[in-house]
């Protein structure tokens, strides 16, 4: 077990490390950039008094460095900073929003997740079948739409036209459980569509993969039915790369929630950065922009970890 | 060139269309592009094919010159990370050593945050103007580049033409586009495909979240902004360009998808 907790440990170590950087990619990519902050937020009318108050305020006289690690600290210590814009700490705003998009998320990894795997499987039973093709095609053209096209078309035929569900996604602390379900219905969906494509793509192939070794041949040959042979040869040796391709799209359902919260006017953190990025809010930006990758990292490394598990040539290496 | 199977035959009759489209949009487009020519949304008519938008523009004429737009912005973004991604890839592939792990590391670190997040976070502080979004979305985009180009080149650079280049004495030059490019280009152009569809997403996606094409300039995502309140009424006015993207994006993957089993099939792969 040693060598595996070595393994873990790097892996763990390693994404800390990218997460440090990332803070410095977002930093940096905020102040070395020619656009000047305080110019942005006051307009091009402004008054060199104003614009060079605001930069005191700011402290954006300050060295990069200093500035730096003043907000690295803050974040360390669970301190985002406070808005320009409207002067509320961006840590009490976020606290709320973060729960709505993760709830999101999950009643959309809920759905999408068995569906993929469930439909990946179908797609390797009745290969070059029209399954197969069915679920190629829905693929083809669900990958060709973006994710807010997607949502408009759902909003316009399922809620407007047949009235099924609520059209705006507005949800609040005093709605009980089922309310805010049947209010996330269509985000769940548009989601759900969004991410299903991509993951059952790669179930297919991680299990057509499987199918090709000699041990499944013997399977066949001993005569075990189609699904059998999947079930109990091909699934067990495709969990790791399914596992990776689950997390890798729920790394990116996170993103996708971004724009989706858009469409349905949800109060979760992606409608929060948008928002910000056009009224230039530098400081949000920075703190939803670092959660968001943080998100994204911490998935992409329980990915790997799994895998590393899941895999008995990496347990036992010679 | 014979055996075209037809899907591509219809992927690029497609596109050749929107491009044409794109190229002559003001002969095509029976009105300006932001001329007030009707009332707000109307429907369909003789006069106004596909209706009118939000504020009484014609909707064929916004979507002809927003495809010229969109595409243009894509095509731009894709030449820059293709350029970018896959000269560095070669470079670093060819190299070795520091450069490519120093090239690769910071590549994995820019892949390691989602592409729109950082776009959002650049964009917050840069002006959103045509050039920075091209240049935005084209260097974050040449992170996939670079990785193909990367691993596709480190597989011919252990060939034995390309070591008896070295031998001769050829430069780093030659050997990069004489002896490893011609060799990686196929599987290049088929991604090329596919990165273009991406970047025709992206920026509808950005310009939806009106953080990319500014109006009254029109783009695809932008109409779909404009005239996404018609929705809740019944109006589906904003579903055209869904229409749009999708059958150019279906167009595009379907020849992108004949050259790429082409080269399989070229290699002696099983496909």
């Amino acid at each position: 077990m040693g060598q595996v907790a070595t393994l873990l440990a790097q892996r763990i170590a390693l994404s800390l490390l990218l997460l440090f950087l990332v803070s410095i990619l977002i930093f940096v990519g905020t102040i070395i950039l020619p656009g000047d902050v305080a110019q942005s937020i006051l307009g091009q009318s402004a008054t060199p008094e104003a614009l060079a108050n605001l930069r005191a305020e700011l402290g954006l006289n300050d060295p990069p460095l200093t500035r730096y690690f003043a907000w690295l600290g803050g974040i360390l210590q669970g301190d985002l900073g406070t808005a320009l814009t409207s002067g509320q700490d961006i840590a009490t705003s976020i606290g709320t929003r973060l729960g709505n998009t993760l709830f999101l998320a999950f009643w959309a990894a809920v759905v999408a997740v068995p569906l993929a795997i469930f439909l990946g499987l179908l797609a390797v039973r009745y290969r070059d079948r029209w399954p197969d093709k069915l679920i190629s095609a829905v693929t083809l053209a669900s990958i060709s739409i973006p994710e807010f096209l997607i949502g408009y078309l759902l909003m316009y035929f399922i809620s407007v036209r047949l009235g099924w569900f609520p059209s705006v996604a507005m949800t609040n602390d005093s709605m009980g459980f089922w309310d805010k379900l049947n209010a996330i219905a269509l985000p769940v969906m548009v989601l759900t569509l969004v991410v299903l494509a991509h993951m059952m793509r790669m179930t297919r192939a991680a299990i057509l993969n499987v199918m090709q070794s000699a041990y499944i041949e013997t399977a066949e040959l001993k005569g075990l039915s189609g699904l059998d042979v999947i079930r109990k040869h091909a699934f067990p040796n495709a969990i790791a790369p399914i596992v990776n391709v689950v997390m890798l799209n729920l790394a990116y359902l996170v993103v996708g929630v971004v724009v989706i919260e858009v469409v349905f006017v949800y109060p979760g953190m992606g409608q929060y950065l948008v928002d910000h990025v056009s009224k230039r809010d530098v400081p949000v930006v920075q703190a939803c922009g670092l959660i968001f990758a943080a998100v994204y990292i911490g998935l992409n490394m329980v990915a790997d970890i799994v895998s590393i598990l899941s895999n008995p040539r990496l347990r036992h290496p010679k | 060139m014979k055996n075209i199977p037809v899907s591509a035959l219809i992927g690029l009759f497609f596109t050749g269309l929107y491009f044409l489209a794109a190229v002559f949009a003001p002969l095509l487009a029976p009105y300006g592009m932001a001329e007030i020519v009707g009332d707000v949304w109307e429907p369909a008519s003789d006069q106004f094919l596909l209706g009118t938008d939000n504020i009484g523009r014609d909707l064929l004429s916004r979507m002809i010159y927003g495809g010229r737009t969109t595409i243009f912005i894509a095509t731009a973004a894709t030449i820059i990370s293709f350029v970018t991604g896959s000269v560095l890839g070669l470079l670093a592939a060819v190299s070795g050593g520091w450069v490519d792990q120093v090239l690769s590391r910071f590549v994995d670190l820019i892949m390691s945050i989602p592409t729109l997040i950082f776009a959002l976070v650049v964009l917050s502080v840069m002006p959103v103007t045509v050039p920075v979004l091209i240049l935005v979305m084209g260097l974050l985009d040449s992170t996939r580049v670079y990785r193909l180009a990367r691993a596709v080149a480190v597989d011919i650079e252990v060939m034995d033409y390309v070591e008896a280049a070295r031998l001769r004495g050829e430069k780093m030059g030659w050997i990069i586009f004489r002896e490893i490019l011609p060799n990686a280009l196929s599987p290049l152009v088929a991604e090329l495909g596919l990165r273009f569809i991406f970047a025709v997403l992206f920026v509808s996606t950005l310009s939806f979240l009106g953080l990319g094409v500014q109006p009254p300039e029109a783009d695809w995502g932008g109409i779909v902004k404009e005239n996404k309140e018609g929705i809740v009424y019944g109006i589906p006015a904003a579903l055209i360009p869904a229409v749009a993207i999708a059958t150019l994006a279906i167009s595009v993957n379907l020849v992108a998808d004949w050259v790429l089993n082409r080269t399989t099939s070229l290699k002696g792969g099983r496909g």
